[in-house]
């Protein structure tokens, strides 16, 4: 805590986390006040009498109306959670299995390894994509969920396992070692000790690899051609950017609606999620 | 009810060499200290033991059996660790039960044998709780709860006392004494802490670097140390120890050195007679120089001027310059000795050691 005269308090604390909450809440409001603003609203010029750019007096749920309506909003909401859930359950599972082994097993390389897995992260997608789209076009994968479902954990295996090994290395290896002379085997050990005390960076990795494939881009538009396959990032700026018009009403509703279930799965594991960043086991 | 055998025991990581050809017969019911400073394999060996590294060469026996290629589980051993190693989210039931459930115990026997140890540890009333409710004293309990609901063959205890605070550790260590009374399971266990080791061991036994330096029960460590390393390891405070020079007057051997001129006592005068013209290591403990007044022949006594004293109550410990050297006597806490001042200690002629200045052997 800042300590001192009160303007110390001000200037140092008050202020600047406001501006900071500021800052990181605007967009979000920006998003909010746009959906529900009235099209005559929206199109107004910036020097007319009456421009209110930070609030509307008439708001409309029109928009959404249109959104869920006219466009394939909703298929692409199904469409995201599926693939998302599925890549991160895959992600989860392999991460998982490969992070206990980096930290735990003693096997040559592992270091190596453990290093390797951490480049491949590194690669940037946006040059990745080109090999993929061969690899999914000799598969016949494309335009299907499978294409991203199968595509997503090259990058999030290698994120899942980087977090794991670390949250394991944090955990004792005495823990396992008393349950192993307890009477159980590696595999009983690590699903009845090790797994369930990792259960918060378990959680962290979930949901970072959830976020990570609920708002990945480029994959999607490469990979997805058919309005009815694509995933909100996707779906919404591609059809309701239609040549040279921005749709921003429903443009703003669909990106409101598309971050609910992120900011849903954030806030309920937030402190699992918090203690996974943080790490320690305390005995 | 076991005994353990190590046979030519060694350790290599990679290029250091932990452990180096350890031997050592631990009978049926017995209580074997390993002790020594960190580093000198006394862990690695106990690892060994309970089947979490790896054995480079030699063997292990338990009953007979040669367990070399055990896994822990299949050892029938238990073992209690540093950190004590409870499961965090587990309540204290079932981190005792854990190892009975895992070995398909009936639920009422498991039941049955928890409370049994509950009682005996007097935590019956913690068993809800989680580990992290409980203090560093109460999670000791539990830890040795969970290796006693299992009734193996030998406890293993690495270093189980040394996360606690003074006073409780030595409370610890009485209920750990009592309760080996009482259960009477072989027991191996591994301590930095000469004093815990000379408390609770049958037998000790003094590792340095990867080497057992001497086995054997805690009063002949401490009155007959095999070596240097062992005299000044074993006893608090350490023995004091003093170059000197062996010479030969009138038949009589002397130890001659910086503050020091000492006749040497008849018991010695075979063993130290080839050293004559050279010189040795010579030791006495602190408890065996007491104060005598000036009169007092010369020839079995020190010279030499306090330059601390610490007072802890039932005994005063003298810091005091014999020449160049400092050494260390225990006194009466009847003496009103100060600083600066002149005495004359007497050594105690049967508590007198003598080493090898080469080989740190005792002569």
């Amino acid at each position: 805590m800042i300590e001192g005269a009160r303007w110390r308090r001000w200037v140092f604390f008050n202020i600047p986390l406001l501006l900071f909450i500021v800052a990181l809440l605007f967009p979000f409001y920006w998003m909010i006040v746009t959906s529900v603003r009235p099209d005559k609203e929206l199109y107004r010029p910036w020097n007319a009498a009456n421009y209110t750019p930070f609030w509307t007096l008439n708001p409309t749920l029109e928009h959404i109306r249109e959104l869920l309506t006219e466009t394939l909003f909703s298929t692409w909401m199904m469409n995201t959670m599926l693939i998302a859930t599925a890549s991160t359950l895959i992600s989860l599972f392999c991460g998982l299995l490969a992070g206990y082994a980096l930290s735990r097993l003693k096997f040559p390389f592992a270091g190596s390894i453990g290093t390797g897995i951490f480049i491949t992260y590194l690669v940037p997608q946006t040059l990745l994509f080109i090999p993929l789209a061969d690899v999914i076009r000799n598969f016949h994968l494309g335009d299907s969920p499978w294409a991203l479902i199968l595509t997503y954990p090259t990058f999030l295996i290698p994120f899942c396992t980087w977090l794991m090994m670390g949250y394991f290395k944090s955990i004792p290896k005495e823990l396992e070692e008393c349950a192993r002379i307890d009477g159980a085997t590696r595999w009983k050990a690590m699903v009845y000790i090790i797994f369930p005390i990792a259960v918060p960076g378990i959680l962290s990795a979930g949901i970072f690899a959830f976020t990570l494939s609920w708002n990945e881009f480029i994959y999607a538009l490469v990979f997805l051609s058919s309005p009815e396959q694509k995933t909100v990032p996707v779906g919404v700026t591609s059809e309701l950017v239609r040549g040279d018009v921005f749709y921003w009403g429903q443009l703003m509703a669909g990106a409101l609606l598309g971050s609910i279930p992120v900011a849903f799965v954030y806030s309920f594991f937030v402190e699992h999620y918090v203690s996974g960043i943080t790490g320690s086991v305390k005995g | 009810m076991a005994q353990v055998a190590i046979r030519n025991l060694n350790k290599m990581y990679d290029d250091v060499h932990a452990v180096k050809d350890v031997n050592l017969d631990i009978r049926d019911k017995e209580f074997v200290v390993l002790v020594g400073p960190s580093g000198c394999g006394k862990t690695t060996t106990l690892r060994m033991v309970a089947g979490l590294e790896s054995i480079t060469s030699g063997r292990i026996l338990i009953d007979d059996q040669v367990v070399n290629d055990l896994a822990p589980m299949d050892r029938d051993i238990a073992m209690v660790f540093q950190n004590y190693a409870l499961y965090p989210h587990m309540s204290v039931y079932d981190n005792m039960a854990f190892g009975l459930k895992m070995r398909k115990f009936e639920k009422s026997e498991i039941q049955k044998r928890v409370q049994d140890a509950a009682e005996i540890l007097g935590i019956q009333d913690y068993l809800k709780r989680k580990p992290r409710q409980l203090s560093g004293g109460q999670r000791q309990r539990v830890a040795l709860g969970r290796a006693i609901v299992r009734h193996p063959r030998v406890f293993l205890f690495d270093e189980p006392l040394s996360n606690l605070d003074a006073k409780l550790r030595v409370q610890m260590r009485v209920e750990l004494k009592k309760l080996h009374e009482r259960l009477g399971t072989t027991a191996i266990y591994v301590t930095h802490d000469q004093v815990e080791a000379m408390t609770l061991g049958d037998r000790v036994v003094v590792m340095r670097d990867g080497w057992v330096q001497q086995v054997g029960d805690p009063m002949e460590l401490y009155n007959e140390p095999a070596n240097l390393f062992v005299a000044g390891f074993i006893g608090s405070p350490a023995m004091n120890f003093a170059t000197v020079r062996i010479t030969a007057e009138n038949g009589d051997l002397w130890a001659v050195g910086d503050g020091i001129r000492l006749k040497a006592p008849a018991a010695f005068a075979n063993s130290l007679g080839p050293y004559t013209g050279k010189e040795v290591v010579f030791g006495i403990r602190p408890e065996n120089l007491r104060i005598v007044p000036d009169t007092d022949p010369a020839e079995m006594s020190i010279d030499a001027i306090v330059e601390v004293v610490e007072r802890l109550g039932s005994e005063i410990l003298l810091d005091v310059a014999v020449g160049p050297i400092t050494m260390v006597a225990a006194v009466e806490p009847t003496v009103r000795a100060k600083v600066h001042d002149r005495l004359r200690l007497a050594v105690n002629p049967d508590r007198l050691h003598f080493f090898d200045i080469e080989r740190e052997t005792a002569i």
